[in-house]
């Protein structure tokens, strides 16, 4: 395996800020949604959908396609950003998210927006859902693999774990899973709400190939996703370690920025430091 | 009185599935530990990699059923209508209704007459909940018959589904030809009547018809209308019954509120201009309990005897 040259990783330092930007200014505009869990997703479904996924906007509906899953469906702002800037739909749909008579959704729906592969936003089903999906490829000898992001506080759903066993059951090498531990929920820290440690040890105790990682280090989400695609006889699990709000500074580790949009002032600031993260980075702001 | 012959619909379906199973590859079945009762353990003996076993986990049945279905897949998902249903009801939703997913869901043990195992496993709202559902269709063949031409038509239509059938043997009222013409979302008119019309789907509509032969001993003709169909409703059949007939008793082994009658009552209210006697008959918004199929629906009077002496009070009153 090759690791990601500078440059590449230089570009997608870059364009997470800009898919930070969009989600931002999204919420701003849509005066809802979640900002909190869209920032710590980012860096993993860039890394994702720029060096990882064998996808094209041009042939969403291609049957070899590799597919994600956001089974945690209120991180919709980072998806659909990252779709956006792929070119799934026009950049100019981000602005519309949430209104009446617009394609975005508040949370994803796989009936009528390019990409979106299953409808999401009740949580606990998208592990199942990859699972299917997975057997599907299985059956007809497709070779693509099936993504899914989960929240960490999404654990707390008993049907997660229905999926986790099926996965190891199945032996369904091809399903490679993601948690966004950032350790926050609505109610509060995920270990006061309903104890999830030790998350590695769970699932490594439900059969899985488990990695544990810097979930904003994009070199380091690379290689655990070659890893895992290496793992053929059992599903691998992601832990990305997150901090939930990643990139704004008021947002970071701040409950309650889970499900509240910034105000004018915050969406400003928010810029600003997003502005300056790029500059550092050498790009125009 | 000739015996009837008879065949268990859940046979009927188990069946149909390796028959649907060696014509199309796409067709793929999962079940939650209850292969043996659904009968799906015919389809996984004949097609064990196209058969999936998920445990008693019937929520991520219903996901992975979806999943499978994205990819153009054709999965029937089996268990007993009341984990069929209620358990997994926001699954269905998400993943199936709202998403349009071409999953049937075919649930067996559905109604009362389940019998012994009691309340826990007689399964009364099924309907109602999927009837709920936008995009849901909602169906209850009566006989074998009846359910292995539907569950084709299932696996032909593209779309979420649910069929619900009973536990328990079944009369067969229909030889196969008569099934021909069979369209989903139109009710059979299997008696003609003048002065009442007797709705029934799934296990009661034997029932009626035995309620039919009682009531022309008392000089009333009843109309039987096989209502297969719950959702979309053939709301057309229902307003000519009205009509023609003035009076109107649904039946079904299902509560009255949400399920086969309340649709109907929907309708007449809505759209009848005929002054219609109408009864829901069903079970009247309380549990039931453990007990012989028989005197189960003898208690909770879905039987012959209380359908014609329903009719009886509707026609004469």
């Amino acid at each position: 395996m090759e690791s990601l040259d500078e440059n590449t990783l230089k570009k997608l330092e870059i364009l997470a800020v800009d898919i930070r930007k969009h989600i931002v200014e999204m919420l701003y505009k849509a005066k809802s949604g979640h900002p909190g869990g869209s920032l710590s997703a980012v860096d993993a479904l860039v890394t994702l959908y720029y060096t990882i996924m064998k996808q094209n906007p041009k042939k969403p509906d291609d049957p070899n396609r590799d597919r994600f899953i956001l089974s945690k469906g209120h991180a919709a702002p980072a998806l659909y950003s990252v779709l956006a800037e792929q070119g799934y739909f026009s950049k100019k749909e981000l602005n519309r998210l949430r209104r009446v008579n617009c394609m975005l959704q508040g949370h994803p729906v796989c009936l009528y927006i390019p990409g979106i592969e299953a409808s999401t936003g009740s949580l606990g089903h998208g592990l199942s859902f990859a699972n299917g999906v997975a057997l599907a490829g299985r059956l007809d000898k497709k070779t693509y693999h099936v993504y899914v992001m989960l929240g960490d506080g999404e654990t707390d759903e008993g049907q997660v774990w229905e999926a986790a066993a099926a996965a190891s059951h199945y032996r369904l090498g091809n399903v490679i899973a993601m948690i966004d531990r950032n350790f926050l929920q609505i109610d509060g820290n995920t270990e006061d709400v309903l104890q999830l440690e030790n998350v590695a040890d769970r699932w490594k105790a439900f059969g899985w190939h488990v990695l544990e990682i810097d979930g904003h280090d994009i070199t380091e989400i690379y290689d655990a996703f070659h890893e895992a695609k290496a793992i053929t006889n059992k599903p691998s699990m992601i832990v990305l370690n997150t901090v939930k709000g990643k990139g704004v500074s008021y947002m970071e580790n701040n409950v309650d920025f889970h499900g509240v949009p910034p105000n004018e002032m915050e969406y400003n600031l928010a810029m600003e430091e997003l502005d300056l993260m790029k500059e550092k980075l050498g790009a125009s702001a | 009185m000739k015996k009837k012959q008879m065949k268990n619909p859940r046979n009927a379906y188990g069946e149909k599935l390796v028959e649907l199973g060696e014509k199309n590859k796409n067709i793929v079945v999962l079940d939650a530990d209850l292969s043996k009762s659904t009968k799906t353990i015919m389809f996984a003996k004949e097609f064990p990699d196209r058969f999936f076993e998920m445990g008693i986990a019937e929520a991520n049945m219903i996901s992975t059923a979806a999943g499978l279905a994205s990819c153009g897949k054709i999965p029937f998902a089996s268990t007993f209508a009341v984990f069929a249903t209620g358990r997994v009801y926001d699954q269905i939703r998400m993943d199936l209704a709202y998403s349009q997913s071409n999953v049937k869901i075919f649930a067996t043990h559905g109604g009362i007459s389940v019998g012994k195992d009691g309340a826990s496993h007689q399964m009364i709202e099924d309907i109602a909940l999927m009837r709920a559902l936008p995009n849901m269709t909602v169906l209850a063949p009566s006989d074998a018959t009846q359910t292995s031409k539907i569950v084709e038509l299932m696996a032909d239509h593209v779309g979420p589904m649910y069929a619900r059938v009973g536990r328990a043997n079944a009369p067969i009222l229909y030889e196969p030809e008569y099934m021909e013409t069979l369209e989903l979302g139109k009710g059979m008119i299997v008696e003609e009547g003048d002065d009442v019309s007797i709705l029934a789907c799934g296990t009661m509509v034997d029932t009626a018809l035995d309620a039919q032969r009682h009531l022309k001993k008392k000089n009333i003709s009843a109309k039987i209308i096989d209502m297969h169909t719950i959702k979309p409703l053939d709301e057309k059949l229902v307003l000519k019954c009205a009509k023609e007939t003035g009076h109107i008793i649904t039946i079904e082994e299902h509560s009255v509120i949400g399920g086969l009658g309340a649709a109907v009552a929907e309708t007449l209210a809505e759209q009848s201009r005929d002054p219609v006697g109408f009864y829901r008959m069903g079970i009247r918004d309380h549990f039931c309990e453990s007990g012989d199929p028989a005197d189960l629906l003898k208690k909770y009077k879905l039987d012959q005897a209380a359908i014609t002496k329903t009719a009886e009070k509707l026609v004469n009153d």
